[in-house]
C-alpha cells in the first residue's frame, strides 16, 4: 500500500503542472511561426516617435510637410512553399507606427524550415473587407477603423494625417487615407449615390526569404514613395476628403504597390 | 521518467471495496498534491460576492470589444449596490455636503449643467463636468478630460481630495466610513472584510459606474430596425459621415462603433493659444499641448455646456465652431479643415439635419432608469 501511495503521489507532482512536462525536444522537421517587424522611413531616414509633429519632410513636389499620424492594417501574410503550396494564416495587424503598436507580427501560422516566397497585402481584399460580422476589434480601434457605409463599407487600408505648407506658406492639414475606391454618381456620397467599389488592396511581394527556426522579417515602408511614384503627389490640391474620391484612390493604390514596401533586414 | 496516472487508477487493487475508504484519503492528499505543486496556485480561500456581469447591449454584441473589467475587481451585485451608496454619499467630502453625484448628475447625463462644477468652499473648477456613460468601453483606459487617470478605479481617487472638489483626505473618508454603522457590513458582503480602505472604496465605485450603459437611444432602435429615422435625421447621419462636410466619425465613430467615441485626445481648433494645456499638462509632451478627450455625443440633450471647459452652451453653438468657428495652432488635429476659413462653411440646412441627428444619439431611458438613482 505505501507503494501505492509513493506512485500516485509521484504521479501526481509530475502531472499536477500542466506547463513542466509536455515539452519535447524539438527537432528539425517541428514547423516554427515566423515573426515581421514593421518599420516606417523617409527615402531611408528612419522615422521614429520624436519625429512626428517635429520633423519636416519634403516630398516629390517640394512640399514641406510634418506627419502626425500613421496607422495602417496589413493581411494575409502568405507563405509559398517551392513547390507551390500555400500557407496562409488569414489573419491581420493594425499597426500604429507613431505610438509603435503592432510594430512587432508573429502570423498565426506554423510552417516547416526551408525557402517560401513571402508575401502579404496591404488593406484588406474584398473578401476580407466584407466579411459578414465585420471585426469588433477594428471596429473598437482608432473611433473606428471602420468605413462609412455610403462610402462601400469594409475597413480603412491606412491613415496618414499631418500637416502641409500651402502655396501662400500657410500650414493646412492633410489626411491621405486609403480605402478600397468608391464610384459615386454624384458626390457629396449618400444613400443611393455609390455606383461600384473597386478592390484597392495590393499584394505586397517580399521574394524568397529562407525560414529558419527563429526568422525575423523587417518590412520597411518608405512614407516618400506615397507622395512620388508613379504619381507626383500635390498637396496643394489633394490634402482632403480623399476616402469619397475614386480617381485618388487608384492614384494611392499606384503609388503604394509600386514602391513604399520592401523587405528590410531579415535575421535567423 | 513520467508515469501514466490513468493506469494506475485502473490497477486492479483500486477496484477493491476495501480498498474504497483510504483512496478516499488519496483524493484528499491529490487534492492537496494539484493545490501545492503549482507555483501560481493560491492557498487562500478568497471571498466571493454574487457575480454580475455587465448586460452587453443588442446594438454592442458582437460589434465592438467587449467591456474593460479588472481582474482584481469583477462586477458583483454588492459591490455596485456599494459603489451606487457611496456614489450618492455627501459624507465623502470634506464638510459632508458633497457626493460625486452632485457633479454627475442622472438628469444631466451624469454630468453638470452648469460650465463649471462648485466644489465644498466654494470654489469653481475649471472643466466641465464629463458625462459618465459606457465607461467600461473605454479600452485605452485613459480617463478625464486629460488622460490623467489610468483606469476607472484610479479616477475614483482623485476628485475626494481635490481642494475645490470635495477637499477631503482618504483617511478622513476611510475613519467615517468604519466609524458608520452600515459600511463594514456592506464592504463585508462585497469584499468579504470590514476593514475599509481608500482601495476597495474606489473598486466599488468603479462597479457601480461600469453598469451606467447607455444604448437605447433613438439612433440605436433605427438600427435595430424598431423604428425609423426621420429624413431629416438620416440626413443629419449624411452629413456627419461626409468628408466633406461634417466628417465627425473619424473621432466620433459612426454606425459600426456605437460608442460615438474614439476616447482619444485631439486639439479641435478652440483656441490659438492655451489656458489649459490638458493630456500636454499630463505628459509634458509640447505635442500634446491643447488636446482633450473626445466626449461621447450620446445624451447631448442631456449634457450641456460643451467642450471641456463647457465654452458653448448650446449644441447650435457646437456645429457653429466645426463649421467657422476654427483657429490654428501648433498642435492642431488634422483632422480639422479648411483652417484659414475657420471650418467647411455647412448650410444651415446641413446643420439643422446634423444637429437632428446628434439629438437621436440620446437615450431618454438612461437619464429615467431607476437602477442609477439613489
Amino acid at each position: 500500500m505505501k507503494k501505492i501511495v509513493l506512485l500516485v503521489f509521484a504521479a501526481t507532482v509530475l502531472f499536477a503542472c500542466s506547463n513542466d512536462d509536455n515539452t519535447q525536444a524539438v527537432a528539425e522537421a517541428d514547423p516554427v511561426t515566423v515573426d515581421f517587424t514593421f518599420t516606417q522611413n523617409w527615402d531611408g531616414a528612419e522615422i521614429t516617435n520624436a519625429d512626428y509633429q517635429n520633423t519636416t519632410y519634403i516630398n516629390a513636389n517640394n512640399t514641406h510637410l510634418e506627419l502626425s499620424k500613421l496607422v495602417y492594417l496589413i493581411s494575409d501574410v502568405t507563405f509559398t512553399a517551392q513547390d507551390g503550396t500555400v500557407y496562409d494564416a488569414g489573419d491581420y495587424n493594425l499597426i500604429d507606427a507613431r505610438n509603435g503598436t503592432n510594430i512587432n507580427f508573429t502570423p498565426g501560422i506554423e510552417i516547416l524550415e526551408g525557402d517560401y516566397n513571402v508575401s502579404f497585402t496591404f488593406g484588406f481584399d474584398d473578401e476580407d473587407n466584407d466579411k459578414a460580422g465585420g471585426y469588433p476589434d477594428l471596429n473598437s480601434s482608432d473611433g473606428s477603423w471602420s468605413v462609412p457605409m455610403p462610402l462601400g463599407g469594409g475597413y480603412h487600408y491606412m491613415r496618414m494625417e499631418g500637416t502641409f505648407m500651402n502655396e501662400i506658406a500657410q500650414t493646412e492639414t492633410f489626411q491621405y487615407h486609403t480605402i478600397r475606391a468608391n464610384k459615386h454618381t454624384t458626390l457629396p456620397p449618400g444613400p443611393g449615390t455609390l455606383e461600384f467599389t473597386q478592390d484597392t488592396s495590393f499584394v505586397v511581394d517580399l521574394g524568397t526569404i529562407t525560414v529558419g527556426n527563429t526568422t525575423s522579417i523587417e518590412v520597411q515602408m518608405n512614407v516618400a514613395e506615397w507622395f512620388k511614384n508613379p504619381n507626383t503627389w500635390d498637396l496643394d490640391i489633394n490634402n482632403s476628403v480623399m476616402m469619397p474620391n475614386f480617381e485618388l484612390q487608384l492614384d494611392m493604390n499606384e503609388n503604394g504597390s509600386n514602391s513604399v514596401f520592401s523587405l528590410g533586414t531579415v535575421s535567423q | 521518467m513520467k508515469m501514466d496516472l490513468t493506469a494506475y487508477l485502473a490497477w486492479e487493487p483500486f477496484h477493491s471495496k476495501k480498498l474504497m475508504k483510504k483512496l478516499g484519503i488519496f483524493s484528499g492528499l491529490l487534492t492537496v498534491l494539484f493545490l501545492t505543486s503549482c507555483k501560481d496556485s493560491d492557498d487562500s480561500v478568497q471571498y466571493v460576492a454574487t457575480p454580475a456581469p455587465l448586460e452587453i447591449p443588442a446594438i454592442f454584441e458582437g460589434q465592438i470589444l467587449p467591456p474593460v473589467i479588472p481582474e482584481d475587481n469583477p462586477q458583483t451585485v454588492e459591490g455596485i449596490a456599494l459603489g451606487k451608496k457611496l456614489f450618492f454619499d455627501t459624507r465623502l467630502s470634506a464638510d459632508n455636503t458633497l457626493a460625486c453625484a452632485s457633479c454627475h448628475m442622472q438628469q444631466e447625463g451624469f454630468s453638470d449643467s452648469r460650465q463649471f462644477s462648485v466644489g465644498i468652499t466654494g470654489e469653481q473648477g475649471f472643466r466641465n463636468s464629463m458625462p459618465l456613460q459606457n465607461l467600461a468601453f473605454n479600452y485605452g483606459e485613459k480617463f478625464n478630460w486629460d488622460g490623467s487617470a489610468n483606469s476607472l478605479e484610479d479616477q475614483m481617487f482623485e476628485p475626494v481630495v481635490n481642494p475645490i472638489e470635495m477637499a477631503n483626505t482618504w483617511p478622513a473618508v476611510e475613519t467615517m466610513l468604519q466609524d458608520s454603522n452600515e459600511y463594514p457590513v456592506l464592504f463585508e458582503e462585497a469584499f468579504g472584510t470590514q476593514t475599509i480602505d481608500s482601495t476597495l472604496v474606489t473598486k466599488a465605485m468603479a462597479q457601480f459606474v461600469r453598469t451606467l450603459v447607455s444604448a437605447n437611444s433613438r439612433f440605436d432602435q433605427a438600427q435595430l430596425g424598431l423604428i425609423e429615422l426621420t429624413p431629416q435625421e438620416q440626413n443629419g447621419l449624411n452629413v456627419f459621415l461626409d468628408e466633406s462636410r461634417g466628417d465627425c466619425f473619424h473621432c466620433h465613430g459612426l454606425p459600426a462603433n456605437p460608442l460615438w467615441t474614439d476616447n482619444a485626445f485631439h486639439n479641435n481648433g478652440l483656441d490659438s493659444e492655451f489656458d489649459d494645456l490638458g493630456l500636454g499638462n499630463v505628459t509634458g509632451d509640447p505635442r500634446e499641448f491643447g488636446l482633450f478627450r473626445s466626449p461621447s455625443l450620446r445624451n447631448l440633450k442631456f449634457t450641456a455646456p460643451y467642450m471641456h471647459d463647457g465654452r458653448f452652451a448650446t449644441l447650435d453653438e457646437v456645429i457653429d465652431h466645426y463649421s467657422e468657428g476654427l483657429v490654428f495652432s501648433e498642435t492642431i488635429d488634422p483632422l480639422m479643415k479648411a483652417i484659414s476659413e475657420g471650418g467647411v462653411q455647412l448650410t444651415d440646412e446641413d446643420k439643422a439635419d446634423l444637429k437632428a441627428f446628434l439629438l437621436s444619439l440620446s437615450d431618454d431611458s438612461f437619464i429615467n432608469n431607476p437602477d442609477f438613482r439613489e
